[in-house]
């Protein structure tokens, strides 16, 4: 009571403008229950059980299509592969975010080098007992996590070195970190994916093709590898002086002095805004869908068009499944960055 | 840096190692484009593709949905251009209004005393920034926006305005002869004010004595056009749209593209800017909101003049970057049917020409000059309002 008071209704200004926000929660929340839950349909194998002027969400929509949206359109008979790379990647990150779990580096070095070479193995095929599966097949949440770790994965080194050149002494190389970065922040990433996959065909020679997926992971990695170079850059200008001084003073020469010295510290300031460009990344991924490769998002809108579902409420059901699902993963990696950066300050509260 | 002795030709010095290093770079970047540029040349031969910017003055052929310029089927590319680059343009201005409007009023809301109100502006940014801006544009133009009712069953949600399946119909302003002058007016008062709010802070400044410049102000731009309005037998009125056979005619029709893009680029964006502001404010130390009362200044003082000043300088520059993500993210138009420039120009034009080297880099051209300008803007701007350190 005296919470309420003091936190709700504090003056006739704060109870009007608590009693509006009671409005507002009752008119989104209540129409929002009865359409997920009150008005929905739980049960049903077609566009029969959905159809119909007060029904609410169409639930089966979802789990009848449950398998399209992980996979796509990848053979059944080979989607244990997809589930071992799941499994894998799933293996190799919790480890590493917990940061009690000891061995980082050894857990890095399976991450960014072992488990891609792996999954693509394990994904593409064209070996004996594992039969080729072409990217066109693949879809849904695969697609995406495949776009997404392939742009975290490259983007990460390829951004440090870019971030070192904006910063190095010699003017050409600088120049040339300056021009990348700037060219690919300043572009919408729907021009570099029409860029990958309609103008790059062009510039390489006859006969020579890449794959439409590969195509697009090029497109992904050089546009989100910009923007780590900016964010390592903040972790680089954020160093004192006087570490880099020091270890040139040791005898530690310029590589030596940044692989052992500036970068671990620079990186580990800059954990949350890495984070937050791996967001960013996560939700860019659903841009493929425009150049014709089936992410989840390009699932959900494939499987809506079909005709066996065409029902009003599917549309809005699909929707708010695929914002859900995403939700939950971008939402994760937020609270994740915000537990890192309590985690770091409390390093150096003293 | 570049003049080193004969004796300094040795891997020992550092002059010398960087010479190199960048000698290798260059050459190695100059054959890379090198390459490209040749295998470009020999692919657009053998496949008999024009090259060249000649096609912009070709006619085009095709309609556009929304044109702010005169604009037909036998108009050329160019023009095409042109009016894919005010689509662009226009989306992205109205969508900044609206996103810096809320995303301000959220990121005050988000500091609000009241539980509620802070608790509610947070899920507003939780939810909103973590769902991706493709995923809430499909959303608004296909499950709500498209599936609304036929033109003859309009919702009429106010008078005059009527929400159908084909968008938004609001009532048309009109003007007879005599509104020239109530511009006119509108507009020397609008000076007025400004310069009245000009000389009252500098009296403000050098005397102490404050002048109620923003209500004498806003008075006088609200009394003397509507004197003239009245004067002048109301020149300015709206238009109604009515009830056709089939569909609304007369009143200001916005597309259902335009208005799904532009609530999804404001609402995303808000989310963002919302937490930019409350960064910004939470950055002005509570001793100056403290010394600030102690000087006897109201709440709403301490805010303006204090508080706002002094959190700005915060809240502009990454403020700035998100109101060209929105301008960048408007090209995300082409996936529900807006027509802006990568809709038309990397779209339909590409696809009629097929030189997509041409129309790629223009259209990269484009954001690219934008963004370089933003920028530039940006560091004029930081470079004045750097603290300055005595």
């Amino acid at each position: 009571m005296e919470w309420m008071r003091k936190n709700l209704f504090s003056s006739w200004g704060n109870s009007l403008l608590t009693i509006v926000a009671l409005y507002l929660v009752y008119i989104i929340i209540v129409p929002f229950l009865d359409w997920a839950v009150f008005s929905a349909v739980f049960t049903g194998d077609s566009r029969a059980a959905c159809l119909g002027p007060d029904k609410g969400a169409c639930w089966p929509f979802v789990y009848a299509n449950w398998d399209q949206f992980v996979y796509g359109r990848y053979p059944e008979a080979e989607r244990w592969r997809v589930n071992i790379v799941f499994f894998l990647g799933a293996a190799g990150l919790i480890p590493l975010l917990m940061p009690s779990v000891p061995a980082k580096l050894y857990n890095v070095i399976f991450l960014l080098v072992a488990y891609p070479v792996l999954a693509v193995i394990l994904l593409v095929g064209g070996r004996p007992g594992l039969p080729m599966v072409d990217t066109s097949y693949w879809g849904g949440l695969l697609v995406t996590l495949v776009v997404a770790v392939t742009g975290i994965v490259v983007s990460l080194p390829l951004g440090v070195l870019l971030a070192l050149g904006r910063r190095s002494e010699m003017p050409v190389i600088r120049m040339f970190s300056v021009i990348f970065i700037e060219v690919w922040r300043g572009v919408p990433l729907i021009t570099v994916l029409f860029m990958a996959s309609v103008m790059l065909p062009m510039f390489l020679p006859e006969g020579v093709t890449l794959d439409n997926l590969l195509r697009c992971l090029i497109g992904v990695a050089l546009f989100s590898s910009a923007y780590m170079a900016e964010v390592v850059r903040g972790g680089l200008q954020s160093m004192p002086k006087g570490q880099e001084e020091a270890a040139r003073a040791l005898g530690l020469s310029y590589p030596q002095t940044m692989i052992f010295i500036i970068l671990p510290q620079a990186l580990r300031h800059v954990i949350p805004g890495i984070v937050n460009t791996f967001i960013g990344l996560f939700k860019d991924t659903t841009l493929v869908l425009i150049v014709g490769i089936f992410d989840l998002l390009g699932q959900v809108r494939t499987q809506l068009s079909d005709p066996n579902w065409s029902a009003p409420q599917t549309a809005v059901t699909g929707y708010v499944f695929a914002a859900a699902l995403f939700w939950i993963f971008c939402f994760g990696m937020s609270r994740y960055s915000t537990f890192m950066e309590h985690r770091l300050n409390a390093g150096h509260q003293r | 840096m570049w003049s080193f002795s004969r004796a300094s030709i040795s891997w020992t010095n550092p002059g010398f190692r960087a010479f190199v290093y960048q000698a290798i770079s260059l050459v190695l970047v100059v054959t890379l484009f090198w390459f490209f540029i040749s295998t470009a040349h020999e692919n657009l031969q053998r496949l008999h593709i024009a090259t060249g910017f000649g096609f912009l003055e070709n006619t085009a052929g095709f309609g556009i949905i929304q044109t702010l310029v005169p604009y037909s089927e036998e108009s050329s590319y160019g023009q095409a251009f042109l009016v894919g680059l005010l689509n662009t343009l226009v989306v992205a201005g109205v969508g900044i209004f609206f996103a810096t409007v809320l995303g301000f009023i959220i990121g005050i809301a988000r500091l609000s005393s009241n539980w509620l109100i802070a608790k509610l502006a947070m899920v507003y940014i939780e939810v909103l920034r973590n769902i991706p801006l493709l995923l809430q544009l499909f959303f608004w133009y296909f499950a709500i926006l498209r599936p609304l009712p036929k033109p003859i069953d309009s919702i009429t949600p106010l008078p005059g305005v009527y929400l159908n399946n084909r968008g938004i119909v609001l009532p048309q302003p009109v003007m007879d002869g005599s509104a020239g002058a109530f511009f006119l007016v509108l507009f020397l008062a609008l000076c007025f004010a400004y310069g009245l709010h000009r000389w009252a802070l500098k009296r403000r400044l050098a005397t102490g004595h404050t002048f109620p410049a923003l209500p004498v102000g806003a008075a006088v731009v609200v009394i003397l056009p509507l004197l003239v309005w009245l004067i002048g037998g109301a020149p300015l009125h709206l238009e109604f749209a009515e009830h056709g056979r089939f569909d609304l005619t007369g009143g200001m029709r916005l597309l259902p593209e335009f208005i799904a893009l532009t609530l999804g680029l404001a609402l995303y964006t808000a989310a963002f800017i919302a937490e930019i502001v409350r960064a910004g404010i939470l950055s002005v130390s509570k001793g100056q909101t403290e010394a600030a009362y102690a000087l006897g200044l109201k709440p709403g003082q301490t805010l303006r003049f204090v508080v706002i000043p002094q959190s700005m300088r915060l809240i502009i520059p990454p403020l700035t970057s998100q109101l060209l993500n929105l301008t960048k993210n408007s090209s995300l138009a082409v996936a529900i049917g807006y027509p802006d420039l990568v809709a038309v120009f990397s779209g339909t034009v590409l696809n009629q020409t097929g030189q997509a080297i041409e129309v790629i880099s223009i259209t990269m051209a484009v954001y690219l000059v934008l963004s370089l300008i933003t920028s530039f803007l940006m560091n004029i701007y930081n470079a004045r309002a750097a603290l300055r350190e005595r």
